[in-house]
C-alpha cells in the first residue's frame, strides 16, 4: 500500500511530523514502512506555462516553436518537439537553469536556428513512471486540465512535493490497505482523532427500484449486495487533484468515473465497480456461481472459462463480472457512457481467492475481498463514490440503493482481563493505561470487575480473541517499554542426544581428515541421479508444481549434487577436493506417495586429484580407492563401530565394476565406497573420482557407549613374518579372516605389509605378506607358544586357500 | 733415564697438539703409550737401575704416560666435539623450504554458526530437536495456527508434493511434534535446527533451499518480558556483549504478540550505514509468544501455560558475521570459499 503524506494530512492533523518521522512511528508499532518515496526526484525551477503562440518551426517538421508565459515580463520562446503541444494550453516548463530528475540541467539551447529557453514537460520527464501516466499524455506533454497562474511553482500544482510511505503490510493488517485505516492508525499511535469524510447525497426524483432489481444466490458468498443508480453523466478527464492522488498510490487515471471508484477503492479499502447501466442488457443484477464451462470475455478482452467454483454478476442471463476480480469487457465504462450501476459488495474471501488463483488475475480489488473488506462501511463507501460521481461528472442519483442484504451484524466483544495481560508481558499496566491506549484505538469498551469487554470495529477483522487485544496494547505501549527479565521456571539440564553427538564427531573427524564439509541442494532431478541412484529405488518423491525441471524430485542419494561440485571446482582450474556431506535423502517405495516418505541421514564422500603432496621432495600421492576406504575405516574407528566393520567386493551401480565395496556394519548394509564409472565421471567432466556414501544410522547403530579401559600388557609381545603364494583371485581379506580364525586369542594384530605380483613369480600367482603380532596378557609366551598357533595358521592357510609359505 | 722421559713427553705432546684429527691423535697414541712405545721401552730398562733410583724412575714413567694420556684425551674430546660440530653444520637444512603439509578440512560455515548457536542455547538449558524435511500440512501449516486458505500461507510459497506433504517451509512443524512428545507437560526447551524449502527464484538474496534455527520456551508463566531477556543473552553472547536489541511488532500466525527483533549495527554502531538500509539496526529474527491455539493443538493447556518461540534463518546469521555478500555461495561449494571458514 502506498500512502501519500499529504493525503493522510486530509484525514490527520500530522503537520508537526515529516513525512519520516510517521514512517519510524508506524515502523515501531507494527506497520512497516518499507520505503520512502520522495515524488520530487531532484526538479528545481519548474513552473507553470500558458502558451500564447505555437506555431511550426521554419526548417523542422516536428518541431514547433511557443511562446510561453512563464510569468515573467516577457514570454520565452521555447521549441518544443511534442505532438500535443498547442496555443491556450497550461503546462509545467523547466526554465532555463531548472534541474530535472537525474540531475539534468536546462540550458538555453538554439534547435535548427530556434533560439529555445526552457522546455515544456511531460510527467515521466519530471519523474513518473510511464505506466501511471494518464494515456492523453503518455505521448507527450502534460497539459494542465484546468487554469492556473503562469509563473506558479507547477511542483506544488502536480502534488510533486509530496513523500509517498510504501507500507509492507503482514497478513493480519488488511485494514491498512485504506487511506482511513491507516488514518486509524497513525492516529491510535500519534493519539489523534481522525477526521473521516461524510458524503452527502443529493438524489433526483428517479426512484433506484424502478431502474434495476437486485438478487443474490447465497448470502455466504455474497453477505452485500448494493446497487446505485447514476445517470447524466459526462466521462471526461478527472481533476487533476484527483489524478495526483491516484498517481501517488500508483494507480493510473483513466477517467472521472473509473477514478472515483479507485479513488474511493484507496480511501474506504472498499473495491467498487461501476457498470455501464445500458450496456447491461437488462435490468437485473443476479449474482451466482458460475456455471461449469462458462465462459465470459473480462475487461482485459480476455475470454475465461469459468467454474463452478467461481462467483459471477449476471445480469439475470450471462455473466457481466467475474465477482470481486475483473469486471466483464460488455459493460465497460467508455467515453460514451451516460449511466452506470454503481456496485458496493461484500463478498467472501475465499471464493475470490480460489477466482484469483484459478484466472492468474490479481487486482487492488481482489486483493481486499480476499482479506475481508469492512461491511460497515460498505454503503458510505458507496454514497461517498456516487457524490463524487455528482460532483465531479455532473451525475444525477437515482434515490435509494438496491440491495440484498446478509451482512452479519453481530457486535463481536472480546473481554480482556487486565491480570492476564500483565502475567502475559511481565508488565503491571494500570486500567487507566490500558483503557487509554485502547481508546486510542478507537475500540469501544465498558469497564468491567476484571478488566474490559471491547467492542472490536469491523474494520479490524484481525483481532477476535483476548490475546489479539494483548497485542494491540503491548505494541501501542511499546515493546521497549516491556522489561527483560529471565524466565524464573525450573533449570533444566540442556544437551545434545547421543545422535547428535555422533554427527558432530563425524563431522570433526572428516574435517580433521582434510575432507571440506559441503551442502547441496536437496532437490534434483530423477535424469541426474539415474546413473547412479540404487535400482532398488525404482519410485522417486517428486514435487506436484516445481519451478524447474531441475529442482522436481528428492534426492535419493547424495552422489550426483557433490560430483557437481566436485565439477564446478575442476571447470575452476581447482582439480584438488574433497568434500563429504551429512544430509537427508528421501526414499520411497511406492509411486503414489500417502505418507511421508523414509528420510535416511546419509554421509558422503567424493574425493578427486591429489591427496598428499610435497612437491619439492618428489612426493606426490593421488586419491585412490584406499584412501577412500581409509577415511571410512577412520570413521568407524571415530564412531567406535570398528569391530564390526567389513569391505565386500561388489559392483554397484554408476561404480567402477572392480573397484567397488559394500561397506557391511554387523552384516548390515551401510553403504559403499568405491571409485566412480569413468563413463559416469565423464558426464560431469570429470577423471578419476572416488566416493563413499553410507547410511549414518546403519552406521552408528552399534556404536559403543563409554569406554572401557582395557589394562596395558605387561608382558611382551611377539612378532612372526609369514610370507605366501597364493592364487591372485585369493583376497587379501580371505587370507586375513583365516589367518584372525587359526589365531584365536593370542593373536593380538595382523598387519598385511607386502603385496607382489609379477616376475619371478608363477602366472595366476601373487605373493603377500603378514606381520602377526602374538600376546598373552597374563603370562611372558615362550617361543615354542607361538610356534604351535603359528605353524596352526600356516596349515590353515594351505589348507583353506591354497597357500604356500614362500622359500 | 729421566731426560729420556722428559724428552719423550715433550715430544708426545708436540704430536698430540699437532694432531689434526682422531686418526693422528690414535697414532699417537699406539705410538708413544702403546706396547712397543717407547715409554714401554724406558719401563723394560728399568732392570737394570738401581734400586734407589727405580722407583723415581718409575714415577717419572707415569707421570709421562698420565700426562700424554690427558693431553690425549683432551685433544680427543676437542677433535670429536668439532667433528660433529661439523658434521651437524652438514646436516643443516633450509628451514625455509616449504613444510610438509598437514591435511585439513572445513567446516561449512552454516555447521559452524549452527553449532554455536547450539551451544548458546544448551547453556541455557535447552535441547536440540529435529524433525523431517518433507512435512505433512497439519504439522508445516494447520496446527500453526495457519488453516487451509489462511491468506497467511501466501507469506510462503510451498513446493507440494501431494495435496497433503510438502517440504516444510519453516522448521516450526518441530514445535508441535515437540509438544506432542512432552504430553501437555512443561517445561519444554528446544532448539530445532534444520533446513526448509521455499519457491523462491534463486539469487543473491533468496535461495529456494535455506536453513532456520527455531526455538520454542514453553511453561507455567512465561512472559514476554522472558523472551526478551532469554533473546537478549542469546544476542550478547553471538553479536557480543555492546549490542542493543529491539523488537517491533510484527506479525506471524503462531504467535501473539508477534515481534521482529533488531539489533544495533556493528558496522556503523548504530548511527546508519549500508549495511543497515541507514537505520542503525539490522533484523535477525521473528519472535513472539506461542499462539494459544498453537499451544492447544499442541496438547498444552494455553489457561495454564506460556511460552514463546523464535525463528531465526542461518544464512542471514552467516552473511552477518562473515561479510558474505550472496547466499548462493553456500551452496556453491567452491573450495576456495569453504577453505575460509573453521
Amino acid at each position: 500500500m502506498l500512502i501519500s503524506y499529504n493525503w493522510l494530512r486530509e484525514y490527520l492533523n500530522i503537520d508537526d511530523y515529516t513525512p519520516a518521522q510517521i514512517a519510524e512511528k508506524l515502523t515501531r508499532s507494527g506497520v512497516e514502512v518499507d520505503i520512502l518515496h520522495e515524488l520530487n526526484k531532484g526538479i528545481k525551477g519548474v513552473v507553470v506555462g500558458h502558451v500564447l503562440e505555437c506555431e511550426q518551426h521554419p526548417d523542422a517538421d516536428k518541431l514547433k516553436v511557443c511562446q510561453v508565459d512563464v510569468g515573467e515580463v516577457e514570454p520565452v520562446q521555447i521549441v518544443c518537439g511534442a505532438k500535443n503541444v498547442g496555443k491556450g494550453q497550461f503546462v509545467p516548463v523547466a526554465k532555463v537553469g531548472a534541474r530535472l530528475p537525474g540531475d539534468f540541467k536546462i540550458k538555453k539551447a538554439k534547435l535548427r536556428g530556434q533560439v529555445s529557453q526552457g522546455m515544456i514537460c511531460s510527467l515521466q520527464e519530471l519523474g513518473y513512471e510511464g505506466k501511471l501516466v494518464s494515456k492523453s499524455y503518455a505521448e507527450g506533454i502534460f497539459v494542465f486540465p484546468h487554469e492556473v497562474t503562469p509563473g506558479e511553482d507547477a511542483l506544488e500544482e502536480l502534488n510533486l512535493n509530496d513523500t509517498v510511505l510504501e507500507l509492507d503490510l503482514t497478513p493480519n493488517r488488511s485494514d491498512c490497505l485504506s487511506m482511513i485505516g491507516t488514518a486509524y492508525e497513525v492516529g491510535a499511535i500519534l493519539n489523534r482523532e481522525p477526521k473521516l469524510p461524510a458524503p452527502r447525497v443529493h438524489t433526483s426524483g428517479e426512484k433506484a427500484s424502478d431502474l434495476v432489481s437486485v438478487q443474490v444466490d447465497s448470502s455466504e458468498d455474497t453477505p452485500y449486495y448494493g446497487a446505485t443508480i447514476i445517470r447524466n453523466l459526462e466521462i471526461k478527464e478527472s481533476p487533476l487533484w484527483l489524478q495526483n492522488r491516484l498517481m501517488a498510490a500508483g494507480i493510473r487515471p483513466i477517467s472521472n468515473v473509473v477514478d472515483i471508484t479507485n479513488y474511493v477503492l484507496l480511501e474506504y479499502g472498499q473495491p467498487l465497480h461501476a457498470f455501464d447501466y445500458d450496456r447491461l442488457g437488462s435490468q437485473e443484477i443476479l449474482v451466482r456461481r458460475a456455471k461449469s464451462g462458462e465462459k465470459m470475455v473480462t475487461l482485459d478482452d480476455q475470454e475465461r472459462v469459468l467454474s463452478e467454483d467461481h462467483l459471477v454478476i449476471t445480469n439475470g442471463e450471462v455473466p457481466v463480472a467475474l465477482a470481486g476480480v475483473m469486471g466483464g469487457a460488455d459493460s465497460e465504462v467508455h467515453e460514451g457512457t451516460t449511466a452506470v450501476l454503481l456496485e458496493a459488495a461484500v463478498f467472501n474471501g475465499s471464493v475470490i481467492r480460489r477466482a484469483v488463483k484459478d484466472t492468474g488475475l490479481r487486482s487492488d480489488a481482489s486483493t481486499r475481498f480476499e482479506k475481508g473488506v469492512d461491511a460497515s462501511r460498505v454503503k458510505e463507501a458507496a454514497r461517498r463514490a456516487a457524490s463524487l460521481m455528482a460532483e465531479l461528472a455532473g451525475g444525477t442519483i437515482a434515490e435509494g440503493v438496491e440491495e440484498a442484504d446478509n451482512r452479519d451484524t453481530g457486535k463481536l466483544e472480546v473481554e480482556l482481563s487486565l491480570e492476564r495481560l500483565n502475567r502475559k508481558l511481565g508488565t503491571s499496566l494500570s486500567d487507566e493505561t490500558v483503557s487509554d491506549i485502547l481508546h486510542r484505538l478507537d475500540f469501544p469498551l465498558t469497564k468491567t470487575s476484571r478488566g474490559f469487554n471491547v467492542a472490536v470495529p469491523m474494520r479490524r477483522p484481525d483481532l477476535s480473541i483476548e490475546v489479539d487485544l494483548i497485542e494491540e496494547v503491548a505494541r501501542l505501549y511499546g515493546y521497549d517499554n516491556i522489561p527483560t527479565t529471565l524466565p524464573d521456571s525450573v533449570t533444566t539440564p540442556g544437551g545434545l542426544t547421543k545422535r547428535q553427538v555422533l554427527k558432530r564427531r563425524s563431522r570433526r573427524y572428516l574435517e580433521s581428515a582434510g575432507l571440506n564439509e559441503a551442502i547441496t541442494y536437496a532437490l534434483t532431478t530423477g535424469e541426474k541421479e539415474a546413473s547412479v541412484r540404487p535400482a532398488h529405488l525404482e519410485h522417486e518423491v517428486k514435487l506436484a508444481l516445481p519451478m524447474s525441471e531441475d529442482r522436481s524430485t528428492l534426492r535419493t542419494t547424495l552422489i550426483p549434487h557433490l560430483l557437481e561440485a566436485l565439477s564446478h571446482n575442476r571447470k575452476r582450474s581447482i582439480y584438488d577436493a574433497a568434500l563429504f556431506e551429512l544430509s537427508a535423502v528421501f526414499h520411497t517405495s511406492v509411486a503414489d506417495l500417502q505418507f511421508q516418505p523414509e528420510e535416511k541421514l546419509n554421509l558422503a564422500g567424493a574425493l578427486m586429484g591429489t591427496w598428499q603432496e610435497h612437491p619439492w621432495q618428489q612426493e606426490k600421492k593421488q586419491v585412490d580407492f584406499y584412501v577412500a576406504k581409509g577415511l571410512v575405516e577412520g570413521l568407524a574407528k571415530e564412531l567406535d563401530t570398528e569391530g564390526a566393520l567389513e569391505f565386500e567386493q561388489a559392483e554397484i551401480k554408476g561404480m567402477h565394476p572392480g573397484r567397488g565395496a559394500r561397506v557391511m556394519v554387523d552384516g548390515r548394509y551401510a553403504g559403499f565406497v568405491a571409485q566412480v564409472h569413468p563413463a559416469v565421471a565423464k558426464d560431469w567432466s570429470l577423471k578419476e573420482v572416488y566416493v563413499f556414501e553410507l547410511d549414518f544410522d546403519v552406521l552408528t547403530e552399534n556404536t559403543k557407549g563409554d569406554v572401557r579401559y582395557e589394562p596395558i600388557p605387561r608382558f611382551p609381545s611377539i612378532d612372526r613374518d609369514i610370507a605366501l603364494v597364493v592364487d591372485e583371485k585369493v583376497s587379501a581379506g580371505q587370507l586375513e579372516a583365516v589367518i584372525r580364525e587359526e589365531g584365536g586369542h593370542l593373536l593380538r594384530d595382523v598387519k598385511l605389509f607386502d603385496l607382489y605380483e609379477g616376475e619371478n613369480l608363477e602366472e595366476g600367482r601373487k605373493s603377500i605378506a603378514f606381520s602377526l603380532r602374538y600376546l598373552d596378557p597374563e603370562r611372558t609366551l615362550t617361543d615354542e607358544d607361538v610356534t604351535r598357533v603359528h605353524n596352526r595358521v600356516v596349515e590353515a592357510l594351505e589348507e583353506k586357500l591354497g597357500a604356500a609359505l614362500r622359500s | 733415564m729421566i731426560d729420556r722421559l722428559e724428552e719423550l713427553q715433550a715430544e708426545a705432546l708436540e704430536k698430540v697438539s699437532r694432531a689434526e684429527d682422531l686418526k693422528d691423535l690414535k697414532e699417537v697414541r699406539v705410538s708413544y703409550l702403546g706396547k712397543k712405545g717407547p715409554i714401554t721401552e724406558v719401563l723394560k730398562g728399568m732392570g737394570k737401575l738401581s734400586g734407589e733410583e727405580r722407583p723415581k724412575v718409575g714415577q717419572k714413567a707415569n707421570e709421562v704416560r698420565d700426562a700424554i694420556t690427558s693431553a690425549i684425551e683432551e685433544k680427543e674430546a676437542r677433535l670429536e666435539q668439532e667433528e660433529l660440530d661439523r658434521k651437524l653444520k652438514e646436516e643443516s637444512i633450509d628451514v625455509t623450504l616449504p613444510a610438509r603439509p598437514v591435511r585439513r578440512g572445513n567446516r561449512h560455515p552454516l555447521t559452524s554458526v549452527t553449532e554455536t548457536l547450539e551451544d548458546i542455547f544448551i547453556g541455557m538449558g535447552f535441547t536440540v530437536a529435529e524433525g523431517p524435511e518433507v512435512e505433512t500440512d497439519y504439522y508445516n501449516f494447520e496446527s500453526l495456527n495457519l488453516p487451509k486458505d489462511h491468506p497467511a500461507r501466501d507469506m510462503q510459497d510451498t513446493f507440494f508434493i501431494t495435496p497433503d506433504l510438502l517440504l516444510r517451509t519453516q522448521t516450526s512443524p518441530v514445535q508441535t511434534r515437540t509438544m506432542e512428545k512432552h504430553e501437555g507437560k512443561g517445561p519444554v526447551k528446544i532448539i530445532c535446527p534444520g533446513k526448509v524449502y521455499r519457491r523462491d527464484e534463486d539469487d543473491a538474496t533468496h535461495s529456494h533451499q535455506f536453513m532456520q534455527i527455531e526455538g520454542l520456551m514453553v511453561d507455567k508463566n512465561i512472559r514476554m518480558s522472558d523472551l526478551k531477556g532469554v533473546l537478549e543473552t542469546f544476542v550478547k553472547n553471538y553479536f557480543g556483549e555492546d549490542r542493543e536489541i529491539r523488537l517491533r511488532p510484527s506479525f506471524f500466525p503462531f504467535t501473539e504478540p508477534s515481534a521482529e527483533l533488531d539489533i544495533s549495527c556493528a558496522i556503523c554502531g548504530g548511527e546508519g550505514c549500508r549495511t543497515c538500509k541507514q537505520t542503525g539496526w539490522i533484523e535477525v529474527l521473528g519472535t513472539g509468544m506461542v499462539h494459544p491455539n498453537v499451544l492447544k493443538m499442541g496438547g498444552f493447556d494455553p489457561e495454564v501455560y506460556s511460552g514463546f518461540a523464535f525463528g531465526m534463518g542461518v544464512e542471514r546469521l552467516a552473511m552477518l558475521r562473515y561479510g558474505i555478500d550472496d547466499i548462493r555461495h553456500f551452496y556453491t561449494n567452491d573450495v576456495r570459499f569453504l577453505s575460509q571458514f573453521k
